[in-house]
């Protein structure tokens, strides 16, 4: 019967979001404040019902509902019940009407707490966000219902794909389908100013917002997403460009830059066509991952449901929303008229310098993704582009951007003096060079990447408590720092996350150590200046699985440091193995152990990796989400951005 | 939509499950102790060809991290063929030659990949080029254009100023 409810609720919420795109665009077209008024309510009624649908299946999902086609392929009465809720977003028509509920929860929030945008823009973003919804909302209803019923409900499931049952990866999509589709949220506010025709700083100021928080969840979902195939998938591999990861990097990117050039837009009125086309092709980018997941067209093995119609329908989403915003882009771009006059050496410029990098960086992401699909197309070849090419092509951007980094984030707005600032960090330029070359003379492998690392790591940190305690030092009040806005505080958090990105990556990569052997009970062997000794494998039952694991005891210089269970799982229902690595995790290094097969003379197959500043990695992620969320949190967002209203209000009138 | 970056190994051992039911079933992880070769130095090279060879059935895994059976034959064919004495060319062009360009994970610059290569270059070249330019308008804009209200802000720094 709940699942009846749910699915009619959908049903409704379409036919709500259909009437939340007419009413208030028409609304704000003729200056009739009645109709304008209707998008706040819709707009809050289509997230109930969404809401509604969504926990309709959740609770089916929670019950054991095997009624339901959907509960029967992706889940086991077995489970348990974390990740039989987990389970409903863990397939494609569950992860569709989350992303929905996602859509239709920004429009809510716009409702709610957009009371200081001006009534016209407000109603157009609404009735855009609206179309967005009605757009997957009848790809759910027509291609992808979740709520259709077996005639002849099994007695269970077929349980669901054991490497999603996992806490990384059940909290991971929803992070992630946030950041997507608070993309759409800035989409929203780009065509609604381009049918307004007026983009100022006050616009910049209301979207800025939503951009942060959309990429502050992209961030956390990323990051997640790495860290779980970190210690799932059994090597400790972080990245692999896959075009499922790629998918979910361009737009992150490219909402970087956004972030970036919407500071331009706010401070100085200049670039903002190049600032709306960001937000279009931001959105964009996340639609088209979605393609690329659901089409089957790019076979990654991330793809867990392909089909061609579903496919084509997605394609067609992609034409009307991208086709369609910029034909309005091309039309109307030129209504927007920069104002800032700036000199070539300005901050504004190395924003630009910072845009032409990230977006660059993503084309090229974008090429080497969809190439195979252009070269069977068009050249009839049929090829794999791995990740040599990605590193190949795009770790010279990064690193530009990073070496440009500390400059440009110093350059004062509209004329700047690159020497007088070189004269400030020229001292840690030397340092971040010393301890590169430091590490070059210590390392036994010669590789370039590792000193290459330590110097852009070094000087971007470096660079950004300078930037910060600078311009402290220069206000002759070193206690004012404290009174900085907060956006200030999230600029040197964010950037010296990078800088420690940078560093953990390029040390991870050059230092890390790899052994696999035959190993037998209680004999010990070195790997990285550890002592490794196996000292029992047993056979354990758990809920849905049987493990085989491991005791496997660490020691350094004789003195037994961490004891570690990895572990091999067989899902009998899934017909799955998988590997949980045991990690012993340390803040320089990670030791990573991993049981493979027993031979047939006793020994078992043992993986050990020594992993240095793994955790380097996450925390960086981390503090790039906080510097985020700091900048969310400065106070111009919330007070300055309504002093407009009671002039422009159109209701007031 | 990537509910999942990462079931990449879930499905792809299932897909393999599929094909290979039994084989793969016992070989859970990639690169085996049997097949690593006592010399070190040739074992170097075969990891790293191994990185740049990929899974045929396994989609977008290389050799060396691939579970599957056929991923294995291969490793061991790129070992047999370093132990035959093969430069690491040679052991390239004796797969590709058998299993297609398709087998490669880095594109060969030949033909129309160069396309492929020439794309970011480009593509930075002209943006930067066009960063320049529009950095140029702005600093010969006339700052009377900066000064000037408009109509809206004109009657609101009135309405502001009759207050």
């Amino acid at each position: 019967m709940i699942t009846e409810l749910g699915h009619y609720a959908l049903i409704l919420a379409f036919w709500v979001s259909i009437v939340q795109i007419v009413v208030p665009f028409v609304g704000a077209h003729q200056g009739r404040p009645r109709l304008i008024a209707v998008g706040e309510p819709a707009a809050i009624i289509q997230f109930l019902l969404t809401v509604f649908a969504f926990f309709a299946l959740v609770w089916a999902f929670a019950t054991s509902d095997f009624s339901l086609q959907l509960v029967t392929l992706n889940s086991h009465s077995d489970k348990p019940m974390i990740y039989k809720i987990t389970g409903t977003w863990g397939n494609h028509e569950g992860s569709m009407l989350l992303w929905v509920l996602i859509v239709t929860f920004f429009g809510a929030l716009v409702a709610w707490f957009g009371e200081n945008l001006p009534p016209t823009l407000k109603a157009r973003v609404l009735s855009i966000q609206a179309l967005i919804g009605t757009a997957f909302l009848a790809f759910i209803l027509f291609t992808s219902n979740p709520f259709l019923r077996l005639a002849i409900p099994p007695m269970n499931g077929q349980d669901l794909n054991p490497l999603l049952q996992d806490p990384g990866l059940a909290i991971h999509p929803p992070f992630l389908y946030l950041g997507y589709v608070g993309l759409s949220m800035t989409f929203s506010f780009a065509v609604a100013a381009l049918i307004e025709g007026r983009v100022d700083a006050a616009w910049a100021r209301w979207v800025r917002p939503w951009t942060l928080a959309a990429w502050i969840f992209l961030t956390i979902g990323i990051g997640l997403g790495s860290w779980w195939a970190y210690y799932e998938l059994g090597w400790g591999g972080f990245w692999f460009w896959d075009p499922v990861e790629n998918a979910s990097f361009m737009p992150w990117l490219l909402a970087v830059a956004l972030l970036h050039s919407a500071i331009v837009v706010e401070k100085r009125e200049a670039l903002k066509s190049w600032t709306i086309l960001l937000a279009i092709l931001a959105f964009g980018f996340s639609l088209i991952g979605t393609f690329i997941v659901r089409s089957g067209l790019l076979t990654s093995v991330h793809a867990f449901a392909n089909d061609p119609e579903r496919g084509v329908f997605i394609l067609a989403i992609i034409g009307f929303f991208v086709g369609g915003a910029l034909l309005l882009f091309a039309c109307r771009a030129g209504v927007l008229e920069a104002k800032g006059v700036f000199g070539t050496v300005s901050r504004e410029s190395a924003l630009i310098a910072n845009n032409v990098l990230l977006a660059t960086s993503c084309f090229v992401v974008f090429i080497g993704t969809i190439w195979p699909i252009i070269a069977e197309m068009f050249f009839d070849r049929k090829l794999t582009v791995g990740p040599s090419y990605f590193n190949f092509v795009f770790t010279p951007f990064m690193i530009l951007l990073g070496v440009l980094l500390p400059i440009g984030a110093m350059l004062p707005w509209k004329r700047g003096n690159v020497g007088r600032i070189m004269r400030v960090l020229r001292p840690y330029l030397f340092l971040a060079l010393a301890m590169a070359a430091l590490v070059w003379s210590v390392q036994t492998n010669r590789s370039i990447l590792a000193p290459l690392g330590v110097f852009v790591g070094v000087w971007i940190c470096v660079g950004a408590l300078v930037d910060i305690l600078s311009r402290a030092y220069s206000s002759r009040d070193i206690l004012r720092i404290l009174r900085f806005p907060r956006a200030d505080w999230g600029k040197l958090v964010a950037h010296f996350g990078i800088g420690v990105i940078f560093f953990a990556i390029c040390g991870l990569v050059a230092w890390q150590q790899e052994d696999i052997r035959v190993a037998y009970i209680d004999e010990s062997y070195d790997v990285g200046g550890y002592t490794i000794t196996l000292r029992d494998v047993q056979r354990h039952d758990g809920p849905n699985f049987v493990s085989t694991m491991g005791t496997v005891s660490l020691s350094d210089g004789g003195d037994e440091i961490a004891q570690l269970w990895p572990e091999k799982r067989n899902y009998p229902v899934a017909q799955m193995t998988t590997t949980e690595a045991a990690i012993d995790y340390r803040i320089m290094r990670d030791v990573y152990v991993v049981i493979g097969d027993r031979q047939d003379d006793g020994g078992w197959v043992i993986r050990t990796y020594v992993k240095p500043f793994a955790n380097w990695m996450w925390f960086g992620c981390f503090l790039l989400a906080f510097g985020g969320l700091l900048s969310l949190s400065d106070r111009r967002y919330r007070v300055a951005a309504g002093a407009r209203r009671p002039l422009h209000g159109l209701l007031a009138k | 939509m990537i509910p999942i970056v990462g079931t990449r190994r879930g499905v792809a051992l299932r897909n393999c499950l599929i094909l290979f039911s039994i084989l793969s079933w016992n070989t859970v992880l990639a690169v085996q102790p049997d097949e690593v070769l006592t010399d070190s130095r040739l074992e170097e090279r075969a990891r790293e060809l191994s990185k740049e060879l990929r899974c045929l059935v396994c989609r977008n895994e290389s050799i060396d991290e691939s579970n599957a059976a056929l991923a294995r034959d291969l490793r061991l064919l790129v070992r047999e063929r370093l132990v035959a004495g093969d430069s690491d060319q040679e052991v390239m062009s004796f797969i590709v030659e058998r299993y297609g360009e398709y087998v490669l994970m880095t594109p060969r610059l030949t033909g129309s990949n160069w396309l492929l290569y020439a794309a970011g270059p480009v593509m930075f070249l002209i943006s930067f080029f066009v960063g320049v330019v529009y950095m140029r308008s702005r600093q010969c804009a006339l700052p009377s254009q900066e000064m000037a209200l408009s109509k809206d802000e004109q009657i609101r720094l009135n309405e502001i100023l009759e207050k």
